[in-house]
């Protein structure tokens, strides 16, 4: 059996621990998966919903996060990108409008200038060609222009040059005095001003000739020289005279200033020639042209100075008459890889064509805003992506760490399980071999001993029963920590309760001289519904701690109703003061320790929140546990519900015991719904008090039992301590006696006084205060003996057991007054037979049963016929055999069946045993069927179809079934009533059960 | 031998076995059963008693052995419980106890060596009893007389 369940267990484990390491495996797998983005084995790890729906949720953050970072990569390019465009696209706007606005103006200065120099050519056509003789000669020219320059800023010089057909040439040449010279070219630009390369060398004859007549002093040299000899020239002659406006050359080097130029050329005509006069007629009309040379580098410099921000831009000026080489006017050389904007300019030559290039001076700087823009975006994407992450990781933790707990709590609960049963199971097995001890120590003491072996065997049993309370007290804590302890819920007479715990304890009270005593107060109802055994459990518990740590004094046990204690109208005495106490020592008081209870507040109102609210057949008692102990220390009283705890550990080793109980006291009252607390003051004592809450029994019927002899007698206390008095009155009150105290024995009883007939049955006095004084308290006996009573009342002692009792009867009886002791504590019962026998009214039919032995048992079953029903041949001898002792004539039967046929009516048998279990029939069946066969013989008698003669005069047909059985447990005895049995004996038989049950119907029997 | 003398040690080893808790009173209490009209009454009852006792052991041993997958605990429990009915009857203390734990046990699934303990106790209840019955029918046949006749 038990290799195979080790073997199952450890089964079990290993598939845990496989488990749990695949799921390891797994995880890493999992892993690996996700780095790769692979889906492929997906199926495979669907084995586990939970594990599966966590992965990938993990995955699908994982790869979200994935994507929101690459995203906000690309996004923060796209930023960058984007600005940076923008910033760009401002820039070449500006670039742009400047270099516009620069054009702009350069034309329109140009445009100026030109017009100053047309102004001149109009000038010279009007003075020179129009008048005759001229109006202009060289000097008038020269000093003309010289004096006009601050029109034309920018015109180096002019020159004016005359049409000259080569059938002219001689008598131009003989009229100016010179001949007309040829340009000479050097090398490959035809240069101008300069003297060096101009030669007296006479121009080659050709149609016709354009020599200068007039030029500004600064360039006098050029007077003479034929245009249309340098090839610049005569293009620019020939255009200007055929477009009718100024024309331009290609830009050139000037030699003076070695600045960049150009050459301006208008035609002069002879008369005004209409707009639209075609080239030929332009050409014929043509006799001179006017030249100026245009300085344009300084045009354009004095341009940019006009401007602001010229050092931010940088200009080029190009001629681009020819596209694929255009020529640089203005500007230093640039990289053309550099962003520019490029302006036309016109210059009024429709034939040459200018370009304004504009650039930055500076490069670009770098785009700041665009670069901390993304990438301050980037960073704060990076940042919600870590943030995510950290917070998928957190979760994922929580969630492992979730699961650790639940594992690890299903852990501890199975340890706690485990504990549960193992405590179990070890005081069950401890319990059944001290059983054992205990039973031959039993024997053992039963079989002759010395006094010395004797003492041996009581210590050993002693310490046995001690053992076996202990395992029963953890077996109690095991099941209450566990929850499976649950109370009862049946009538009990609290007041009973008390006297048996008194009783319990008086022989412990008896070797310490302690005074135990119990006090209800009278509003609590007589009956209660509730768990008497727990409740029992919970005094005991309290007063066996008590009673261990009290050396003098009393033990006081009070229960009222929280009502009472709540609205202070506790019962006059039942409060004992300092000095107003059972014995006489200071003790504790109650109130303190009421007050300390959570229902309570200091004005005894409740506190909604703690109180537990009670159902209206529901009442709380508050009961109280006083004693004159040695008390506990005030840092200890906190800890001492706490299981195995007790105050220092020295004090196990004087009083012994394990500090369970109260433990187990306070669970117990946790479970009555109520609370316990305690006030304590060293050397002074311990009051513990608990509530719990009880049902009302009261419905109920009362105590039949309640003896009523008493009923109507007085009685009369004379205790000058009227705690002690309170608790005497209250046993009395329980007996019926309506009670007088006396405090004072001088003092007179009010009735005698008063000479009324009330009787007085009985007086009752405390020993030791007899003793003290016993003259007055004689004298008030005789007060008593002088007024006319009818009865005289009868004397009673109280004393505590440990008295000795001898030495006074003799001087008593000399008064002729006989007292009769009643010993401590008072208990109902025992009060109620000690004056039973004083006064003379015992109860005759107490006794019953007394003398139950083997002889009795055998005059019942003598001769009886009895049938022994068992499976089981052992079983069936047994009984049999056992029976058979008694005198029974038994008969046997294996089986239900059989028993069935022998016990069809009409049969010898007086009772039958029957076994519960047996196989094919078992006793349940067996006795239903049986009863129903006796029914119907009944019934048959009944309607008197069979006449009771032949049932040998049997009218009524009932054999006694009992159950035999090895359980004995209430739901088994339920079912034996229910299936018709009429009772039931544990197997193997047991003497006094046997008897008891027996008894039960063989007496009806013989009534009947 | 002479029969006070064995009649002594009878005594002896019976309190010696109700010592170690093998047999309780109930065996006592059988042995006064047997009367002049059935003196082996004891005998037979406890001869039926080790009959069916070894065979419910046998039953519980082989349900035990059958298999691992499957154990058919109901029957085992019956089992014990019968073999408790008898051993209570005739006071085979030691077997009733431990059928109670194994029933225990049965429901619980807990047994370490059981079984085992089972088979020992059985030995030593019979080799105890035997030992018992021997003695008594050596003072028989000194002519002495048995306690409880």
């Amino acid at each position: 059996m038990s290799y195979l369940f080790v073997d199952g267990e450890e089964m079990e484990r290993k598939k845990i621990n496989n488990y749990t390491f695949s799921d390891i495996i797994k995880l890493w797998f999992w892993y690996d998966l996700f780095m790769e983005f692979s889906f492929k084995d997906w199926g495979n790890h669907l084995y586990n919903h939970y594990f599966v729906s966590k992965k990938v949720r993990e995955r699908w953050w994982r790869k979200l996060l994935c994507c929101w970072l690459i995203g906000w990569f690309i996004g923060s390019q796209w930023i960058f990108w984007f600005m940076n465009s923008q910033a760009d696209y401002k820039r070449r706007e500006t670039l742009a409008s400047m270099c516009d606005e620069r054009a702009r103006m350069l034309q329109d200065q140009f445009n100026v200038s030109m017009n100053h120099v047309q102004a001149l050519a109009i000038l010279v056509s009007t003075f020179h060609h129009s008048m005759s003789p001229s109006a202009i000669d060289q000097m008038t020219f020269a000093r003309y222009t010289e004096r006009t320059l601050f029109e034309r800023p920018l015109t180096s010089w002019v020159a004016y040059a005359v049409k000259v057909p080569h059938s002219e040439r001689e008598e131009f040449e003989r009229k100016q005095g010179w001949s007309i010279k040829k340009m000479v070219k050097d090398e490959e630009h035809p240069t101008r001003g300069n003297d060096s390369s101009f030669e007296d060398e006479p121009s080659p004859i050709k149609e016709e000739y354009a020599p200068v007549i007039f030029a500004q002093d600064t360039i006098k040299h050029v007077i003479s020289v034929d245009l249309l000899t340098g090839k610049e020239d005569r293009d620019n002659i020939l255009r200007a005279r055929e477009s009718g406006k100024g024309v331009l050359t290609a830009p050139f080097n000037l030699l003076k200033s070695n600045r960049l130029g150009v050459i301006l050329t208008f035609a002069v005509y002879k008369e005004e020639l209409p707009s639209n006069a075609t080239p030929n007629e332009r050409i014929e009309s043509a006799i001179g042209y006017l030249g100026g040379v245009f300085d344009v580098e300084t045009l354009v410099d004095k341009l940019l100075h006009q401007l602001a921000c010229k050092q931010s831009i940088m200009v080029n000026v190009y001629d681009t008459t020819n596209h694929l080489e255009p020529i640089s006017m203005y500007g230093s050389d640039v990289i053309r890889n550099r962003i520019y904007h490029n302006s036309s300019l016109n210059f009024g030559d429709p034939y040459r064509r200018h370009e304004m290039h504009c650039r930055f001076k500076h490069k670009r700087p770098l785009p700041w805003l665009a670069i901390t823009t993304s990438i301050g975006s980037l960073v704060i994407a990076l940042l919600v992506g870590y943030i995510f992450h950290a917070t998928v990781n957190r979760i994922a933790k929580v969630e492992d760490e979730y699961l650790n707990m639940i594992e690890l709590k299903i852990r501890a609960e199975a340890a706690d399980v485990a504990k549960s049963q193992f405590l179990a199971t070890v005081s069950h097995e401890i319990r059944t071999p001290m059983n054992g001890v205990l039973g031959m120590l039993q024997m053992l003491m039963d079989t002759n001993l010395d006094i010395t072996q004797q003492d041996f065997v009581t210590t050993a049993q002693a310490s046995g029963k001690a053992l076996v309370a202990l395992i029963n007290e953890v077996l109690d804590q095991a099941k209450i920590e566990s929850g499976k302890l649950e109370l009862e819920a049946i009538k009990f007479d609290i007041r009973e309760v008390l006297d048996d715990v008194l009783s319990l304890f008086s022989v412990k009270s008896l070797a310490k001289d302690l005074e135990l005593a119990a006090l209800v107060s009278d509003q609590v109802p007589e009956n209660l519904i509730g768990d008497p055994g727990r409740f029992r459990q919970i005094i005991t518990n309290l007063m066996g701690n008590s009673i261990k740590f009290t050396e003098r004094g009393h033990i006081l046990v009070t229960v009222n109703l929280a009502e009472e204690v709540m609205g202070s109208s506790v019962q006059e005495g039942m409060e004992s003061t300092s000095t107003n106490t059972l014995s006489g020592y200071p003790v504790v008081s109650r109130r303190h320790s009421w007050e300390q209870l959570n229902s309570f507040n200091h004005e005894g109102l409740m506190i909604p929140n703690s109180f537990y609210v009670l159902s209206s057949d529901e009442i709380k008692l508050v009961i109280s546990v006083e004693d004159t102990g040695s008390g506990i220390p005030k840092e200890s009283q906190p800890q001492i519900f706490t299981p195995f705890m007790q105050v220092g550990p020295s004090i196990a080793r004087i009083h012994g015991g394990t500090g369970i109980g109260l433990s187990i006291s306070k669970c117990l009252i946790g479970l009555m719904k109520g609370e316990i607390t305690v006030a304590s003051e060293p050397e002074i004592g311990s009051t513990f008090t608990f509530t719990a809450v009880f049902s009302h029994g009261n419905h109920l019927k009362p105590n039949e039992h309640r003896l009523r002899e008493f009923q109507g007698m007085r009685a009369v206390i004379v205790d000058p301590r009227l705690s002690r008095s309170v608790v005497t009155r209250y046993h009395l009150q329980r007996l019926g006696i309506s009670v007088e105290i006396v405090t004072d024995p001088n003092q007179e009883i009010s009735h005698v006084k008063n000479g009324t007939s009330m009787d007085v049955n009985m007086v009752l006095i405390e020993k030791d205060i007899w003793l003290k004084d016993t003259d007055s308290y004689s004298r008030f006996l005789g007060k008593l003996r002088n007024s006319n009573l009818p009865n005289f009342p009868r004397l009673f002692l109280l004393a505590n057991p440990g008295n000795t009792c001898m030495k006074f009867v003799a001087k008593e009886s000399s008064m002729g007054i006989v007292p009769t002791l009643v010993m401590k504590p008072l208990r109902s019962s025992m009060l109620a037979s000690s004056l039973q026998r004083a006064l003379g009214t015992e109860d005759k039919e107490n006794h019953r049963h007394n003398g139950l032995s083997l002889s009795s048992l055998r005059s019942l079953l003598k001769g009886r016929n009895i049938l022994v029903v068992d499976d089981n041949l052992v079983n069936l001898r047994v009984a049999a055999g056992a029976l058979k002792k008694y005198g029974a004539e038994v008969a046997r039967a294996d089986s239900g069946k059989k028993a069935i046929s022998m016990l069809k009516p009409p049969h010898q048998f007086d009772a039958c045993f029957m076994d519960i279990q047996m196989p094919e029939m078992d006793g349940f069946e067996a006795t239903k069927i049986i009863r129903s066969m006796e029914s119907d013989m009944n019934d048959c008698i009944k309607r008197n179809e069979i006449s009771p003669e032949d049932c040998s005069g049997v009218k009524y047909w009932h054999i006694p079934i009992l159950a035999m059985t090895a359980d004995v447990i209430q739901a088994t005895h339920e079912k034996c009533l229910k299936c018709g049995m009429d009772g039931y004996v544990s197997k193997p038989f047991e003497g006094e059960e046997l008897y008891r049950e027996v008894a039960r119907f063989f007496y009806a029997k013989k009534t009947q | 031998m002479d029969a006070k003398l064995l009649q002594r040690e009878l005594l002896e080893l019976t309190t010696r076995v109700l010592e170690e808790g093998v047999i309780d009173k109930q065996f006592l209490e059988i042995q006064t059963l047997r009367d002049e009209d059935n003196p082996n009454f004891t005998d037979e009852v406890v001869a039926l008693f080790f009959e069916d006792a070894q065979k419910l052991i046998n039953e519980i041993t082989k349900a035990l052995e059958q298999g691992q997958n499957y154990v058919d605990f109901g029957k085992i429990s019956a089992d014990a419980h019968q073999l408790k009915g008898i051993s209570a009857s005739v006071g085979a203390k030691r077997i009733t106890d431990l059928c109670i734990a194994f029933r225990g046990f049965c429901d619980q699934l807990i047994s370490e060596g059981s079984l085992q303990q089972l088979h020992y106790e059985f030995s030593l209840t019979k080799n105890k009893i035997e030992s018992i019955f021997k003695l008594e029918k050596q003072i028989l046949a000194a002519g002495g007389m048995l306690p409880g006749m």
